[in-house]
């Protein structure tokens, strides 16, 4: 949400050393929680800490006064559609940088289902190289797992390691054979390389728009099970036993196959999952009067599942929280419910609506930032989401308790399709940094 | 005979379902029904009701009986009828949705009659208007005038629909019809029944209030109505009954099976019928028992006094903002 201004930060800009003086330090890493400062000089952290104070740190050339608000590792998002290449009237590497750092999302990796799709090298480096150049949050791609996300022939995902892309996934598509799915986890593994699976069995959900039960039956909609879901989160652990690897499952969004990864979990398996703000903040009866905004894939569950998605998240069965952002233009959603585009924008409530986490007692601050900073960043091993010396001086420094209602029509994505829209959030970004500079900051 | 009495107002703008209507506005519909039903009767049938406003009926779907059931209704209350049939081929289906309605809404109608192959597509359409909707039926969610057609003809042939037992049989699950009836038949206070294969109900269909049953001869048990429902073939994407002989062996009306029912029990369908699918010739053509035709009837009437109690509505909004 647009509340402050952007500034065009570019690599060319002098910088010298900032003191981010009175805020209360939020580094999952270290488990830091205390009142203190930062120093940044340049692009980089220098120093971390209690001691780091308006007196402490006369001598650097800029002091910002956090005014005891959160300073924490800037937020990375693992699941974000941008859009470009292919179709910039959703969405553009720009504009969803915009959302991005209005959200405090300072890194973020982007899925691969754009036009061309993100399977070669070119494109993984087109993807890099623009996000660069603009100056707003750090990109990283995702592979194709298969050719043209077609699910038949596995993608060069070696080469596309080596070229940049940092875990491999065929987006919004699940990898739906099992042959295929086995021999990917397999391959994968040579390289130790992650494959994130969108876990739905496609039979089964065939046809299905909401979540089926009561009120797709009343709404006269196609209902999609949430056994589809269970079902491919089951067959594709027992695959990872039987290969080894590395697998992680995006947007879980029900009891049933929660329960699954949780089992395999403790039984040793390498997987991992992460879930989205509205499988946790909104049910099903979000869909109301065929609400457009609110037809999300995987759908919106019921209330059982919601809360299954809180338990998971407080137990730490979900690992991450990502904001499976996905913009979808007013022609895409302007349509009777069936017809309408899946997905929802998501960059801009990201923080906020899992702040409700913590405002609803499910979870200690630390720990929200830590599935949006320290959780991501270990999970793709990126070189961010740390507090420390030495570290990109990726930022964010949030107030916890300002209250502020989303309105779809003032978010700085391009495509205004928030299932949020109207909701009261707590908790707003006040200023993004990214590798030194100011990008985003709201005036005080 | 003198004009309708003028019934109570029906305080609503729109009529996009029976969802959210109250037993007493439903039998303010139904009252004003029974009006006109008379009236059709006599070789006299025009009234002034609509004298001046223009209805439009609009249906992205095919249909020859519910249009001309509206466009009769229309004609006899001496409103500007006009038809149009919107192809559904095209590609972008709901965007020339939306763009039909506002174009159609710069033309000043009063009422628009809609039919949609799209659950939602008619309330879609309802927020960006500013005459008074109807919905003539829209994907699998509601057909409110044929409820209410329904309940006129069970409730003129049997006095009442409080505490009748009213089977609904067959494809629930893709049924607008069955949507509504369920809705209207269980605010009236009637003990609702629904009959078919596990396939073709859907889910937690019990939570209407509703018993359930996959056996005819049990549901069919001491009830008053047996409704039957068209089996929907355009509407299924795969495979939901093995065969259309077994579905009549087993779910197919008959007398072997409505022999289960009470003697004087009548039997009702929304038509089209699928003579030898969900019902046998014979039975459907009985006319001791057979209330098809009337149902037929009553649809003139009910879609009357629809556009006559919301066409009155339309008159308080004035001069109308684009």
């Amino acid at each position: 949400m647009a509340h402050g201004n952007w500034t065009h930060a570019m690599p060319d800009d002098p910088l010298g050393s900032v003191a981010y003086v009175n805020a209360r330090l939020l580094d999952p890493a270290t488990g830091l929680d205390a009142m203190g400062g930062v120093l940044t000089e340049g692009e980089k952290i220098v120093a971390v800490g209690p001691n780091i104070t308006r007196e402490g740190a006369s001598l650097a050339d800029t002091i910002v006064d956090c005014r005891g608000q959160c300073l924490a590792p800037g937020l990375i998002d693992i699941r974000v559609q941008i859009r470009e290449p292919g179709e910039e009237h959703k969405g553009t590497l720009e504009s969803e940088g915009r959302a991005a750092t209005a959200g405090g999302v300072t890194t973020y990796v982007c899925l691969p289902n754009t036009t061309p799709v993100i399977a070669e090298v070119s494109e993984v480096e087109f993807v890099a190289r623009r996000a660069r150049l603009l100056g707003l949050s750090k990109v990283y791609p995702y592979g194709a797992v298969t050719k043209d996300l077609k699910g038949v022939e596995i993608a060069e995902i070696g080469t596309l390691a080596g070229a940049g892309a940092v875990a491999f996934t065929d987006g919004e598509k699940a990898i739906a054979d099992a042959q295929v799915m086995r021999r990917a986890l397999s391959y994968a593994s040579t390289f130790g390389l992650l494959i994130v699976q969108h876990p739905e069995e496609p039979g089964l959900a065939a046809g299905g728009v909401m979540n089926e039960g009561e009120i797709a039956t009343r709404l006269g909609l196609p209902g999609l099970p949430s056994a589809a879901e269970t079902i491919l989160v089951e067959r594709d652990l027992r695959l990872l036993a039987l290969t080894g690897g590395r697998l992680h499952f995006a947007h879980v969004s029900c009891a049933e196959a929660l329960d699954a990864i949780r089992k395999a979990k403790a039984a040793g398996l390498r997987v991992t999952c992460d879930t989205a703000p509205p499988y946790f903040a909104l049910n099903e009866t979000s869909v109301g009067d065929y609400r457009t905004f609110a037809k999300l894939s995987p759908p919106l569950r019921g209330e059982r599942d919601r809360e299954a998605v809180v338990a998971a998240l407080a137990d730490g069965t979900i690992d991450v929280i990502a904001s499976d952002h996905a913009p979808q233009d007013e022609d895409s959603k302007r349509l009777p419910f069936a017809q309408a585009a899946n997905g929802g924008v998501g960059l801009e409530t990201l923080l906020s609506v899992s702040l409700e986490l913590y405002h609803n007692g499910h979870l200690p601050l630390l720990e929200v930032v830590g599935k949006l900073t320290r959780a991501p960043s270990e999970l793709m091993n990126l070189p961010a989401g740390k507090l420390s010396p030495g570290e990109a001086a990726d930022i964010v420094i949030f107030d916890p308790d300002r209250a502020w209602k989303v309105d779809a029509d003032q978010l700085a994505s391009k495509s205004k399709n928030s299932p949020f829209d109207g909701r009261p959030v707590q908790g707003m970004v006040i200023r993004t940094v990214i590798d030194g500079r100011t990008v985003y900051a709201v005036e005080n | 005979m003198a004009d309708p009495p003028v019934t109570a107002a029906f305080p609503h703008r729109h009529l996009l379902g029976i969802e959210g209507l109250s037993p007493d506005e439903i039998t303010i519909l139904l009252d004003a029904s029974d009006a006109y039903v008379e009236l059709n009767r006599q070789a006299e049938k025009k009234r002034d009701a609509l004298r001046g406003r223009t209805v439009i009926n609009l249906f992205f779907e095919s249909s020859t009986r519910t249009r001309t059931s509206f466009e009769l209704a229309g004609k006899r209350l001496s409103a500007d009828v006009i038809n149009m049939s919107v192809g559904t081929s095209s590609v972008n289906k709901g965007e020339s949705l939306i763009d039909t309605a506002m174009t159609l809404n710069a033309m000043h109608p009063d009422v628009l009659v809609v039919r949609h192959g799209e659950s939602g597509a008619v309330t879609l359409l309802s927020e960006k208007v500013n005459c008074a909707v109807i919905n003539a039926g829209d994907g699998s969610h509601e057909h409110p005038t044929q409820a209410l057609l329904d309940a006129l003809t069970i409730r003129r042939r049997l006095g009442r629909l409080e505490g009748l037992t009213i089977a609904i049989c067959g494809d629930v699950l893709h049924s607008r019809v069955a949507r509504s009836n369920l809705l209207l038949l269980t605010t009236m206070g009637a003990r609702v029944r629904v009959i078919g294969p596990r396939t073709l109900l859907p889910a937690d269909v019990e939570r209407y209030g509703v018993e359930v049953f996959h056996d005819m001869k049990a549901g069919l048990e001491g009830c008053d109505i047996v409704m039957m429902l068209r089996l929907q073939m355009e509407r299924m994407q795969g495979n939901f009954i093995p065969s259309i002989r077994e579905y009549f062996q087993f779910f197919g009306l008959d007398y072997d099976k409505l022999a289960a029912a009470k003697e004087d029990a009548l039997i009702m369908h929304p038509g089209p019928s699928n003579r030898g699918v969900e019902i046998d010739s014979e039975v459907a053509d009985d006319f001791s028992r057979s209330v098809i035709r009337e149902q037929v009837e009553m649809g003139v009437a009910v879609r009357m006094a629809c556009l006559d109690l919301l066409g009155r509505n339309t008159e308080e909004l004035g001069s109308r903002n684009l």
